[in-house]
């Protein structure tokens, strides 16, 4: 199929796009939450994204050299974002054999299996994260506490996130300063909401994504939650907290907004995103997970063939 | 088609979980250990034995029309033995199978086999076929469950060869069923084609 | 038609009434021994049959357990008691957990629990591993009520699955306060002649 003369309707004037000009702006886009996460987590944010990184581009090597026999394609950038974006949602004292599977789970399962790059169904990365939550949740849910520059790697002290703290109905959360700054447990990536929307910021500027997808994420989550506050503010959570805490931000800015496994149209993403934001928000407050984010994002990359059929871009001229 | 081919056909070229995909719900069930998977698949084994050959030895006696009905009785009276002699005489083995067992009765395998092979066939042909089919499927299981025990929880058959901490617990639950399946299944398709 | 699939029923049914009377005994054989495999499990060794004196006691919150007394020698030697809890993460926790009659928490056993796998589902073994302030093995409750080291108690909570743990020590805190209702008489008087007819033969 690879050589096939390619029919598709106009525009046909090339943008100057790429897949790799598109990876490498969103990584940029991370810069600012990886050096948070640096200043936080010290030499454990280090350790963790490298070994994800590194241990992503191999596999991604391996699988395309040996296992599908074809040219291995690790300059554009897919399987670096890849590895950055599962450290993003790993703990900073990981133990590095854990690492390495997920990033085996990443780009074995979540990539490779279904073809490669532009075939995958669900993000690689939250495949890696999700495989690693259920393999070992132990782990997975014990985060060190924030300290500036910590050099101790495994042997940190550990604490709760905010969610997690709300799940087991302690209220000693936080001060949205340190929420906005990111000085609170909790994945790499996901602690300083103030340098992921920065991201966002920069994203939006260099048209890498659209604005519908994070926002109605954001949106449903904040409306959802404000209701169930409204209903009981002693059992539920403000929803400034809950934008604020856990893996929302870095979800809906970076993961959800993947091309491959979100939908095309604008309306689509709109579906999306509010189907994202009500599953995330119904894990929350009613699952046995503290965090839903990363379910909630691959059960709507399950729907969003769905969605592509249903919801098709209008033609020119069409009605 | 000698009782031979059939019994091999049951094994390989018609493998009901790796071929035929039938009997999903007990594979994916069951096989969080590979005692687990080769108990399921013996009892469905014997079940689809006993029901084979019965059936075959009535497929004169049974009126078309009341054909699958029949068939139902037939197996669900062998798997409802099973389940009472297990409860009775393992009931580790039930406490850990125990939902499961009693699904052998809508087991398309059984059905399946019932209506495509014993209603067609002579009894020690539809016995072969049971058995091939019942070792088929008690393979699949026993190979899925001892692959799922082994990356989940170090194990073979209940033999720890690492320590359990470096299992992933996904392994043994649900998800990777469907994980550990589907590669198998890719794996299978691959040496069938080869 | 209707005949041959009724001699077919017929047939079907006669055939799994006598399975059904063959397989009754051992079956009721198997249930009975697993429970008595639990009791011999929690408490000292005994001589008594704790499932036939097994008597219901109330707990400090009202409802009540069931509790098996073991003897040896005609000597009260403890008791089984079969105790639940609704605080789990997951829902619904059943532990056995045997007590001596100072009151001191001799081993425990969970029957049935949902909480989450490799988190919560740990506490089989947790509370019995010898580490740090992780067992709960031969601790008297005589002092009051158990509880995790972040509620202000001595028990290490499992990594990560701390509402889990919370509710273990639930279940056992109100084993012994039906344990201790029923042993001394100050809650659930039907139940505590019962008690001590068992612990003085």
């Amino acid at each position: 199929m690879e050589n096939k003369l390619y029919v598709s309707p106009s525009p046909h004037i090339h943008g100057g796009d790429s897949i790799s000009k598109n990876m490498y702006g969103v990584l940029i886009a991370l810069i600012p939450a990886f050096l948070v996460s640096l200043y936080f987590f010290g030499l454990g944010a280090l350790i963790v994204t490298v070994t994800s990184v590194v241990s992503c581009l191999v596999f991604e090597y391996l699988i395309q050299k040996f296992l599908m026999k074809k040219e291995a394609t690790l300059y554009d950038g897919s399987a670096i974002l890849t590895g950055v974006l599962l450290a993003f949602n790993l703990p900073s004292n990981l133990p590095v054999w854990i690492i390495v599977i997920g990033a085996l789970a990443a780009i074995g399962i979540g990539k490779m299996s279904f073809g490669g790059l532009g075939n995958n169904i669900f993000n690689p990365a939250l495949v890696g994260r999700v495989f690693l939550l259920i393999s070992f949740p132990a782990q997975m849910t014990t985060w060190p506490v924030t300290g500036e520059l910590p050099m101790t790697y495994t042997d940190a002290q550990t604490g709760a996130t905010v969610l997690s703290l709300m799940n087991e109905g302690i209220t000693q959360l936080p001060s949205y300063g340190n929420m906005l700054l990111g000085n609170m447990g909790g994945s790499l990536g996901e602690v300083s909401a103030v340098a992921l929307i920065l991201g966002l910021i920069y994203m939006l500027w260099k048209k890498i994504i659209t604005w519908h997808i994070p926002v109605s994420i954001l949106a449903t989550v904040f409306v959802f939650t404000g209701i169930m506050y409204l209903v009981n503010p002693l059992q539920y959570a403000n929803p400034f907290v809950h934008l604020l805490s856990g893996g929302l931000l870095l979800g809906s800015i970076f993961m959800a907004t993947d091309y491959v496994t979100s939908p095309m149209s604008k309306n689509g993403m709109l579906v999306y995103g509010v189907g994202i934001g009500i599953l995330t928000t119904v894990i929350r407050l009613f699952g046995s997970y503290p965090e839903g984010m990363s379910f909630a994002i691959l059960i709507m990359n399950a729907f969003t063939p769905l969605i592509n059929s249903y919801i098709k871009p209008k033609h020119f001229g069409g009605k | 088609m000698s009782n031979f081919k059939i019994l091999m056909n049951g094994i390989i070229r018609e493998n009901p979980t790796f071929v035929l995909l039938l009997g999903m719900c007990p594979t994916l069930g069951t096989t969080s250990s590979a005692l687990n998977g080769m108990s399921m698949g013996l009892a469905t084994m014997f079940v689809l034995i006993c029901s084979n050959i019965v059936i075959s030895a009535l497929k004169n006696l049974i009126p078309d029309m009341v054909r699958i009905p029949a068939y139902i009785v037939v197996i669900a009276t062998f798997v409802t033995v099973v389940q009472m002699c297990m409860e009775a005489f393992i009931p580790a083995l039930y406490a850990s199978l125990g939902l499961f067992i009693p699904l052998i009765v809508v087991n398309c395998i059984v059905l399946g086999r019932a209506e495509a092979f014993a209603a067609k066939n002579g009894i020690i042909p539809s016995a072969f076929d049971g058995l091939g089919i019942g070792l088929g499927f008690t393979m699949a299981l026993t190979l899925l469950g001892a692959i799922r025990e082994m990356l989940g929880t170090g194990k073979f058959f209940g033999f720890s060869f690492m320590p359990e901490e470096y299992g992933s617990l996904i392994f043994v639950l649900a998800p990777g069923a469907f994980i550990a399946l589907g590669y198998l299944i890719a794996i299978v398709n691959k040496l069938r084609k080869a | 038609m209707l005949l041959s699939l009724t001699i077919i029923c017929l047939v079907a049914g006669a055939i799994l009434a006598g399975v059904n009377m063959y397989t009754l005994e051992p079956i009721a054989a198997s249930k009975a021994a697993a429970l008595q495999n639990a009791i011999q499990q929690v408490v000292l060794e005994f001589d008594n049959n704790p499932t036939e004196q097994a008597y219901k006691a109330v707990t400090s919150e009202g409802d009540s357990l069931i509790i098996y007394p073991a003897t040896k020698n005609g000597k009260f030697v403890g008791a089984a008691v079969e105790s639940n809890t609704k605080k789990g993460f997951g829902g619904e926790i059943k532990v056995i957990v045997g007590f001596d009659p100072e009151g001191k928490l001799l081993n425990y056993s969970v029957l049935q629990h949902t909480e989450t796998p490799g988190l919560g589902s740990k506490m089989q073994e947790w509370f019995r591993t010898d580490k740090n302030k992780q067992s709960i093995i031969g601790r008297s409750m005589t002092n009051g009520n158990l509880s995790v080291t972040k509620d202000g108690g001595d028990v290490d909570a499992i990594t990560a699955a701390t509402i889990s743990s919370r509710a273990f020590l639930d279940a056992v805190n109100r084993a012994y306060s039906a344990y201790k209702g029923g042993a001394d008489g100050t809650s659930g008087a039907t139940s505590k002649t019962q008690t001590e007819e068992g612990g003085e033969k």
